[in-house]
């Protein structure tokens, strides 16, 4: 049986030095399912400026609506849990606001269980909590959900593993290169040390920047607790010319 | 100034109710089929992973269009593209075989982006599609694998494999 001390063993003699970018690398043993999921091969360098990953896909009015964004209104009735917002600017490595781009989050209810068939935890569902939002980005590269705060899970890795609480986030930057899916973690969760997960980013100061801060002035009287969680985009853009 | 980045983490296995959209595959009616499948290193077909696409209209225009998603503002549903305009974005998630399906047109430039997510995989990954052989793909090692293979008219199969002797192509951008 693989326990959780070997996988606090295997966390703590991982060999390889962090990734410069702070990205997890993607050879990483103590999450079990990646390793047939990686490639072995370097990855190719592709130098042309005319890329197509240069540029990105659009979205607009049209993909998302006024509900999306608050997770707590998509049901005849209210969802059991904390409520919370979780707000935040999206930038690209420059500090350059991401615009009018998507952002799509998915998360468990407050028992930490997903409306999935495949997960199958004795946990109960929430017939009020789908756990799926979007929004567009702000002129100023702002997002803000309302939601519950997800509950940690069991999963299935090694014996008596689970999953701190998190939020999963998809981002759309101003160019297909700059694309990314992370995790949002809530601050000061004693799960933090056996996640090979979250420890897959092996940079401690990296691992910080997937950890939202609880911000009081965010929160609202008799309504909500207000977490922040800045992003900041990896890759590079093309600068766009009129054509 | 610089910025450190974001740290990317897995997409998971619970991604299925929240990111791919009705008709994410069908980028436009009457051009050519892509599809295929996405293996492991041990040869087993991927059951849960996500893979995107983005690509140039038929003319080469890399410009894009929103609508992607495009939602019925009575119900929300997600009611698909309209049609009159080119997204060059598509979205789908493999099936118990891992298998995919993407109807698009030929791109302009040559290629479809790629953009791979999958529980087991901690940092995305990028490759291309290539309906025939060009300068890029004769200039790298391994690069047939970034080529899709016609099967009968308008119909292309490509297979992506995340690792192993088949090992597809992925690629990098500085």
């Amino acid at each position: 049986m693989l326990t959780q001390d070997d996988i606090d063993r295997e966390i703590a003699e991982w060999p390889e030095p962090p990734e410069p970018s702070g990205h997890p690398r993607r050879d990483y043993a103590p999450y079990r399912s990646s390793v047939l999921r990686h490639p072995k091969q370097a990855l190719v360098a592709v130098k042309d400026p005319d890329a197509a990953e240069l540029r990105g896909p659009v979205f607009g009015v049209t993909d998302v609506t006024a509900l999306d964004a608050d997770l707590t209104r998509q049901h005849a009735g209210e969802p059991l849990g904390e409520r919370i917002t979780v707000e935040g600017r999206i930038t690209d490595r420059r500090g350059r606001p991401i615009r009018g781009q998507l952002v799509e989050i998915w998360q468990a209810n407050a028992s930490g269980r997903y409306p999935h068939q495949i997960d199958d935890h004795p946990a109960p569902h929430d017939p009020n909590f789908s756990g799926v939002g979007r929004c567009l980005t702000g002129e100023d590269g702002s997002y803000r959900f309302t939601t519950i705060k997800p509950g940690a899970y069991p999963w299935r890795n090694h014996h008596n593993a689970w999953r701190p609480a998190h939020i999963h986030f998809s981002v759309f930057g101003s160019a297909f290169t700059q694309r990314l899916v992370t995790q949002m973690y809530f601050p000061g969760d004693p799960l933090f040390p056996y996640d090979p997960v979250l420890r897959s980013v092996t940079d401690a100061a990296a691992r910080e920047r997937l950890i939202a801060a609880y911000d009081h002035t965010l929160s609202q009287p008799e309504w909500s607790l207000g977490y922040r969680w800045d992003i900041v985009l990896d890759g590079p853009a093309a600068t766009w010319t009129e054509s | 100034m610089t910025f450190p980045p974001t740290p990317s983490q897995t997409v998971g296995p619970f991604y299925g109710y929240a990111l791919p959209f009705p008709g994410g595959g069908d980028l436009a009616t009457g051009g050519i089929t892509v599809h295929g499948q996405v293996f492991d290193g041990a040869g087993a077909p991927v059951p849960d992973a996500l893979l995107e696409f983005w690509q140039a209209g038929a003319d080469g225009s890399l410009r894009g269009a929103p609508g992607s998603l495009r939602r019925d503002p009575v119900t929300g549903a997600v009611i698909g593209r309209h049609g009159a305009d080119f997204t060059g974005f598509g979205r789908v998630s493999t099936d118990a075989d891992g298998h995919w399906l993407l109807r698009t047109v030929a791109p302009g430039n040559g290629y479809i982006s790629v953009c791979v997510f999958a529980r087991g995989l901690l940092h995305h990954l990028f490759t291309r599609i290539y309906l025939r052989p060009g300068p890029f793909t004769d200039s790298i090692e391994r690069g047939g694998t970034l080529l899709a293979v016609p099967e009968s008219a308008g119909v292309y199969r490509w297979d992506l494999w995340l690792q192993g002797e088949k090992e597809t192509v992925f690629l990098e951008f500085g």
